[in-house]
C-alpha cells in the first residue's frame, strides 16, 4: 500500500465515522444523565428524510440540517414525555420510536425517493491541508466533518469541566441525590434527550445531505444501533468515542478498500463487516461485568419518579 | 393542574383496555393524516381496515399474515416475559428461510413425504443457532443482547443476500437475486384450496398454546416469569438463571425459523432477499399489543397482519406508499406505550395531600 491509498482510506473513515460519531456524542449525553435511547434509529432515519426533503424543497443545504435538527428534536420529545413524565419502560418507548420513525420516514419521504440534491462539498483549510496525509485526512473534509470535531470538543470540555456537565452527571448517578440537593432531574433529563436527538437528526441529515446526497428508506442500516454500541465501547467517555466513530468507520468501509485491492471475497458478506466488528468489540468489553458495573452510569435505563 | 399519581394496585381494566385505546388514537391519527394528504380519510380508512376482510379469500390473507408474526410472536414472549429482550426475531427468520432454502435446493430430486419435514426442522435448526449465538453471548460474556441480536439481524440480511446472488442462485433465474423454485415435495400444502393459506397458520396457532402452557403451567414458565419480576429473587431462590436464557432464546428462535421456513416452503415457493416483510420487527410489536399474553398475541397478530393487508391494498386502490403499514405499525406501539402508563398511574385535576417523604421508597423504580 502506499501513501496516497493510506490517505484516501483514512480520509473516508473519516466520512464514515462521522454520521456515528455525531449520534453517539448525542447518546452519551443522554446515558450519562441517566436515559437509554433506543429509538436513535429511527430519530436518525427521521433527520435524514427531513433533512434531504427540506435541502431538496428549498435549495439550501442549511436549512436541510436545521430541520433534520427540529425533527430529531420533536421525535426525541415524544420519547421524552413517555419514559420522563410518564415512566415508562425505556426499552419499549425507544423500539417503539424507532419503529414509528422507521415508518414514518419511509412514508413521507416516499416521493422525494430519487430525487438528488448537491450535497455538502469538502472546504479546505489554508496552509494546512497542505500538510501531508493529515491535512487531506483532517483538515480537508466538508462542513459537517469540522462541526463534529468541534461538537466533539465541547462535549468532552462541558462534560468534564462545567457545572451544566456535572448537573447532567450527577442526575444520572443518582437522581435522588441530585433532587433531594435541589435540581430538577426531570428538567435535566428532558434537556439531555432533546440534545440526543438533535445530535441523531444531525447525524441522519449527515448521511442524507454529505456522505450520499439522496434518500432511500432505511438508510441508516442500523448506524443509530452501532452508535449505541459505541457509547458502551467508549465506556461513556467523549474521548474514547472520537476514536471509536472513526475505527467504526474504517470497519464500514473495509469492503470496499479490499475490493479496490483486489481480493475476491463477496461484497455482500464483507457488507456485514460493521456489524460483526460491533459483536466482537461489545463482547470484548463485557467480558468484565465488573468493569462494565463501574463505568455505567448507575441509573441508566431506569424511571424516575420525584417523590413529592 | 393535572398531575400523575401512582395507583395503588395496577389497574387490571386499564391492562386490556389499553391496547383498544391505542387503536381507536391510531384511527383517528390515520384520519388526520389521511385528511391532510387530501385523501378521503373515510375510505382510506375502509380501504386499509375493513376492505381486505370482506371476501373468504381475504381471511385466507389475514391468516397468511398472521402465521409469520404469531410464531415469531410466541417465542418472543418467552423472552420478554423473563425481562430478556430479544430483537433478533428478523435475524432468526431470516436464517430459518436460508437454512430451509438450502435443504430444499439440496433435496430438490427426492420426493417423499419426509422432505418438508426434513426442510422445516433445518430451518428450526438454523433459526435456534442464530438465537443461539445471542444467547451464548449474553451467557458467557454478559453481550447486551438488544445489541447482538439487531447486529445478528443485519448480519443475517447479508448472509441471506449472499447466498441469493451467490451459491443458491437460480442459474437459470435470469440474473435475478433468488434460488430456484423448490419441488412440490418440499412445499406445505393448502388448508383451504383455491387460497394461499398453508398449514403454517396451524403451526403459529400450535406455538401460541405451547407458549402459554409453558408460561401458565411449567415450572420452566414460572422460573421465566420470576426473572423478569425480580432478578434477584429469582438468584436467590436458586434459578439456573443461565439455563433459563438459553431455553427463551432457544425456544424463540426455533419458531422464529419455523416462521421463515413457513414463509419460503409457502407463499413464496423460493428463497428471495424480501422473504421478510418486517415480520420479526412487527412481532414485537404484537408481543406488547398482545400484553405478552400467549393467548393476547394471537388477536394482536391478526389485527397487525391486517396492517399488512391494508397497506397494500391502499396501495393497490388508492397508489399510496405501501409503508403506510409500518406508519400504523409505529404508531399503534407509541399510542399503546403511553396509554399503558395509565395502568400505573392516574391523572388527578388537584395536587393530592403531600404524602411524607419516606414513601419516597415506594415510588423508587418501577422496573428496569
Amino acid at each position: 500500500m502506499d501513501m496516497a491509498l493510506i490517505t484516501n482510506v483514512l480520509s473516508a473513515a473519516v466520512i464514515a465515522g462521522t454520521p456515528l460519531l455525531l449520534v453517539a456524542l448525542g447518546a452519551l449525553v443522554c446515558e450519562r444523565s441517566g436515559v437509554l435511547n433506543l429509538g436513535l434509529e429511527g430519530m436518525m432515519l427521521m433527520g435524514a428524510m427531513v433533512g434531504f426533503a427540506a435541502a431538496a424543497v428549498t435549495g439550501s443545504l442549511f436549512a436541510g440540517v436545521v430541520l433534520a435538527i427540529v425533527a430529531g428534536i420533536v421525535m426525541s420529545m415524544l420519547f421524552a414525555f413517555m419514559v420522563i413524565t410518564l415512566a415508562a419502560n425505556q426499552y419499549a418507548a425507544g423500539l417503539s420510536l424507532t419503529i414509528f420513525g422507521t415508518g414514518l420516514s419511509a412514508f413521507w419521504g416516499a416521493g422525494y425517493v430519487g430525487s438528488t440534491v448537491s450535497g455538502f462539498e469538502s472546504i479546505s483549510i489554508p496552509l494546512l491541508s497542505d500538510l501531508p496525509v493529515l491535512g487531506r485526512v483532517v483538515f480537508q473534509q466538508d462542513a459537517l466533518v469540522y462541526l463534529s470535531f468541534v461538537l466533539s470538543a465541547s462535549v468532552y470540555l462541558l462534560l468534564k469541566f462545567s457545572r451544566a456537565g456535572l448537573i447532567v452527571r450527577a442526575v444520572g448517578e443518582s437522581p435522588e441525590s441530585a433532587n433531594a440537593n435541589g435540581l430538577n432531574v426531570l428538567t435535566v433529563r428532558y434537556l439531555a434527550v432533546g440534545f440526543g436527538g438533535a445530535m441523531a437528526g444531525l447525524g441522519g441529515a449527515y448521511l442524507s445531505l454529505a456522505y450520499t446526497p439522496l434518500w432511500s428508506e432505511n438508510m441508516t442500516a442500523g448506524r443509530g444501533w452501532i452508535a449505541l454500541a459505541l457509547v458502551v465501547f467508549a465506556t461513556w467517555r467523549p474521548e474514547r468515542l472520537v476514536l471509536g466513530a472513526y475505527l467504526f468507520g474504517l470497519a464500514s468501509i473495509l469492503h470496499l478498500v479490499l475490493q479496490g485491492l483486489g481480493w475476491n471475497f463477496p461484497t455482500e458478506l464483507l457488507a456485514a463487516l460493521p456489524y460483526v466488528v460491533t459483536i466482537v468489540v461489545l463482547v470484548m468489553l463485557s467480558m468484565n461485568p465488573l468493569r462494565t458495573r463501574l463505568n455505567t452510569p448507575l441509573s441508566l435505563g431506569q424511571p424516575y419518579r420525584p417523590s413529592r | 393542574m393535572l398531575q400523575l399519581e401512582r395507583r395503588p394496585v395496577a389497574s387490571p381494566a386499564m391492562q386490556w383496555a389499553s391496547p383498544v385505546i391505542a387503536l381507536a388514537l391510531t384511527v383517528i391519527t390515520g384520519f388526520v393524516i389521511f385528511s391532510a394528504m387530501g385523501r378521503d380519510p373515510l375510505s382510506s380508512l375502509t380501504y386499509f381496515f375493513i376492505t381486505p376482510l370482506s371476501s373468504a379469500y381475504g381471511w385466507a390473507e389475514l391468516g397468511l399474515k398472521m402465521a409469520p408474526l404469531l410464531l415469531c410472536a410466541a417465542g418472543l414472549t418467552l423472552c420478554f416475559r423473563a425481562k430478556l429482550w430479544n430483537i433478533g426475531a428478523e435475524g432468526h427468520f431470516l436464517m430459518g428461510a436460508l437454512g430451509a432454502s438450502i435443504a430444499a435446493v439440496q433435496l430438490q430430486e427426492q420426493t417423499g413425504l419426509w422432505v418438508l419435514p426434513v426442510v422445516l426442522l433445518v430451518g428450526i435448526v438454523f433459526g435456534a443457532f442464530w438465537a443461539g449465538l445471542a444467547a451464548g453471548l449474553k451467557n458467557r460474556f454478559h453481550a447486551n443482547e438488544i445489541l447482538t441480536t439487531i447486529m445478528l439481524n443485519y448480519i443475517a440480511l447479508n448472509v441471506v443476500v449472499y447466498a441469493v446472488h451467490g451459491p443458491l442462485k437460480d442459474p437459470f433465474g435470469f440474473g435475478f437475486p433468488q434460488s430456484i423454485m423448490f419441488s412440490n415435495s418440499a412445499l406445505l400444502p393448502n388448508l383451504i384450496p383455491g387460497t394461499r393459506l398453508h398449514i403454517g397458520w396451524l403451526f403459529s396457532l400450535l406455538a401460541a398454546v405451547a407458549a402459554w402452557v409453558v408460561l401458565a403451567r411449567s415450572f420452566i414458565g414460572f422460573q421465566l416469569n420470576v426473572l423478569g419480576q425480580d432478578s434477584r429473587a429469582a438468584e436467590f431462590a436458586g434459578f439456573k438463571q443461565r439455563w433459563l436464557v438459553w431455553f427463551a432464546f432457544l425456544v424463540a428462535g426455533a419458531m422464529a425459523g419455523l416462521a421463515g421456513a413457513s414463509e419460503v416452503t409457502g407463499p413464496i415457493g423460493q428463497l428471495v432477499p424480501q422473504v421478510s416483510a418486517n415480520y420479526g420487527y412487527t412481532a414485537i410489536i404484537v408481543v406488547f399489543l398482545g400484553r405478552m399474553h400467549p393467548l393476547g398475541i394471537i388477536a394482536a397478530s391478526a389485527l397487525l397482519a391486517l396492517t399488512f393487508l391494508g397497506g397494500e391494498m391502499l396501495q393497490i386502490s388508492m397508489n399510496m406508499p405501501k409503508s403506510i403499514t409500518q406508519l400504523f405499525q409505529g404508531l399503534l406501539l407509541f399510542y399503546l406505550l403511553i396509554s399503558d402508563a395509565f395502568i400505573h398511574f392516574r391523572v388527578r385535576l388537584k395536587p393530592a395531600a403531600p404524602e411524607p417523604r419516606q414513601t419516597s421508597a415506594t415510588l423508587a423504580p418501577q422496573e428496569s
